[in-house]
């Protein structure tokens, strides 16, 4: 009898990091059932199984290398990728520990479903052609609303989750006929060769190949939460799990614009005239009302939820920019955004109690006194989400509006720079709250040992990541 | 034979009228379930799209393809039924204005 061997197109050894995570992830569903009301074990396998998904990532050499008929692809971008979901996953999963002991969320799955989330991330990052890419949009989207309404008798978590799911669910529908209809109008599902169609000036002002591109933008939008289809994310944001919140706002954003920086910048690159409008008014729309609607909230969530709008805006000028200096700003900024949202979150859990969770920004009046070094690091944290020297989202920023300029789109970076500033006021607001107001109550501050490790982690790398980015640059810009 | 009789517009056209139909009942009716409903309308409208440019045009990913998309809308059916049923349980009602917790 003949071994059965997998096609030459198949390569195994390129899917590494798929496959390893995947095992572990369902490693810790079985471990699950046998493991009683004690969730340390799965703990300790979830993060050993992110650390050897992040090695088994560099199993294949050379890159870039392609696997099953050119619809997966390693190379720089999607290595580098791998390393920021594992590490956000990583601290995703520090994070919950104490807060799922505190909260009272005792579910194992909990820590399969960010692993199999991670494994969406990776596959979306990884993708060169739509179905794929389709796939791994909606593996991570599934796992998410799950994970958003993991607090089943919440009523917040609840509605979180049916919010999210009902307008992701809506986003699908647009992302998947956008999808059709490119599949339609070029022939192919595979970007390359979808890159290789629209070369020819005639088949770029097909009507159905321009509605599918719009469709497109309209789907990736509402995954990567952009204006005008922002409106789920402040609610999911603020109901879900503070942890959840945190690992959402970083990985699946972070999966869901390499997606876009493929599609756009590999497959349409020729097309740029007709959708680089659309896309910078996109841009700018997100920067604008997610800073005025970060001005007037006044739960730190919502805030943070609004502020992450903004940012999907400045990121989306990296994809406009669409040449290796963009993909490279994407990258350093996700790995700077990343830092610095798990810190901030991070001290937001510290501040909250079982059943008081202390989300308004009034809660955090007088923190400075009582708790000197977590003001201070929370401090850190906001002016780097600002956008201030020396901190991480300065040089994240920088490089970004460099990218930009770089192609010649001064406008778009005048008015990012506008809208920076105006991020300043509501950043400031809550310095200006635990610095300059006497404390309301009594701080009960739970001090734990995990999540003080991620703020702590948190607080380094935005420094260090600021005053010393050129490593992290170079290996970036391959 | 089939091409003769029914050209691809006219699929396309079956496919986009359903689509916007599911649009619009998810903008429109208030019913958990009815806009549950109106999103696989639009899903299944997305799959006619994909066939028929298989049919037409000889090529066989489109096939593949709404093969996939059945999967993952079985995927959400079930996760998108469960969350509805973990909020009947908190709240017995099925109409979305009443979920007003969170500032919509």
């Amino acid at each position: 009898m003949e071994p059965i061997l997998a096609p030459e197109s198949i390569d195994l050894i390129a899917l590494a990091p798929v496959i390893v995570l995947s095992v572990f992830a369902m490693m810790v569903l079985i471990v699950d059932l046998f493991g009683g009301r004690n969730k340390t074990l799965l703990v300790f396998i979830s993060l050993v199984g992110l650390l050897m998904t992040a090695i088994s990532a560099f199993a294949k050499n050379p890159i870039p290398a392609y696997s099953f008929n050119d619809s997966y692809i390693v190379d720089h971008l999607s290595l580098f990728f791998i390393c920021i979901f594992t590490i956000s996953s990583a601290l995703a999963i520090l994070l919950s520990v104490e807060y799922n002991e505190r909260e009272g969320i005792r579910a194992g799955e909990y820590y399969a479903l960010i692993l199999f989330c991670t494994v969406g991330m990776i596959l979306l990052a990884s993708s060169t052609d739509m179905i794929m890419i389709f796939l791994g949009i909606e593996i991570v989207s599934i796992c998410l609303y799950v994970l958003a309404g993991i607090r089943r008798g919440n009523l917040a978590s609840n509605e979180a989750a049916l919010k999210y799911f009902l307008l992701g669910a809506f986003a699908t529908g647009f992302l998947l006929y956008g999808m059709t209809l490119v599949y339609g109008s070029t022939g192919s599902t595979n970007l390359f060769e979808i890159a290789d169609f629209v070369k020819n000036p005639e088949a770029q002002s097909n009507p159905l190949l321009l509605m599918g591109l719009v469709l497109l933008i309209i789907g990736f939008g509402f995954k990567v939460a952009s204006v005008p289809f922002h409106m789920w994310a402040p609610d999911v944001y603020q109901g879900a799990p503070t942890p959840v919140t945190a690992f959402m706002a970083v990985g699946p954003k972070a999966a869901a614009f390499a997606a876009f920086f493929r599609v756009f910048a590999e497959a349409f690159p020729e097309m740029a005239p007709s959708w680089e409008v659309l896309l910078s008014s996109i841009a700018v729309l997100s920067m604008f009302f997610g800073n005025l609607g970060a001005i007037m909230q006044t739960n730190i969530k919502r805030m943070l939820a609004f502020s992450s709008i903004s940012h999907a805006g400045y990121i989306l000028m990296a994809v406009i920019a669409k040449n290796s200096l963009g993909a490279s700003s994407l990258l350093f900024y996700m790995l700077a955004y990343a830092f610095t949202t798990f810190g901030i979150f991070g001290i937001v859990i510290l501040l909250g109690r079982k059943g008081e969770e202390n989300l308004e920004i009034e809660n955090y009046s007088g923190l400075a006194y009582k708790h000197p070094i977590i003001a201070l690091s929370m401090t850190v944290f906001l002016l780097s989400l600002a956008g201030l020297p020396p901190f991480a989202g300065f040089i994240a920023k920088f490089y970004i509006f460099s990218a930009a300029v770089q192609e010649g789109l001064i406008t778009l970076v005048i008015i990012a720079v506008l809208n920076s500033a105006i991020s300043f006021y509501y950043y400031l607001k809550v310095v200006v709250f635990m610095y300059m107001k006497e404390p309301e109550a009594e701080f009960r501050i739970s001090l734990t040992p995990l999540t003080l490790f991620v703020v702590f982690v948190g607080v380094i790398a935005t420094v260090s990541l600021g005053i010393f980015p050129g490593s992290i640059i170079a290996l970036a810009s391959h | 034979m089939l091409e003769e009789t029914v050209p691809l517009s006219h699929y396309l056209m079956l496919s986009a009228t359903l689509f916007v139909i599911g649009v619009a009942g998810v903008l429109i009716r208030r019913n958990v379930i009815v806009v549950f409903m109106s999103i696989e309308i639009m899903l299944n409208a997305v799959n006619i799209s994909l066939i028929s440019f298989d049919h037409y045009m000889n090529l066989s990913n489109g096939q593949i393809f709404s093969f996939m998309v059945m999967c993952v809308a079985a995927a959400e059916v079930s996760v998108g039924l469960a969350i509805i049923i973990a909020m009947h349980r908190n709240k017995p009602t099925v109409n979305l204005d009443d979920f007003n917790l969170l500032k919509w």
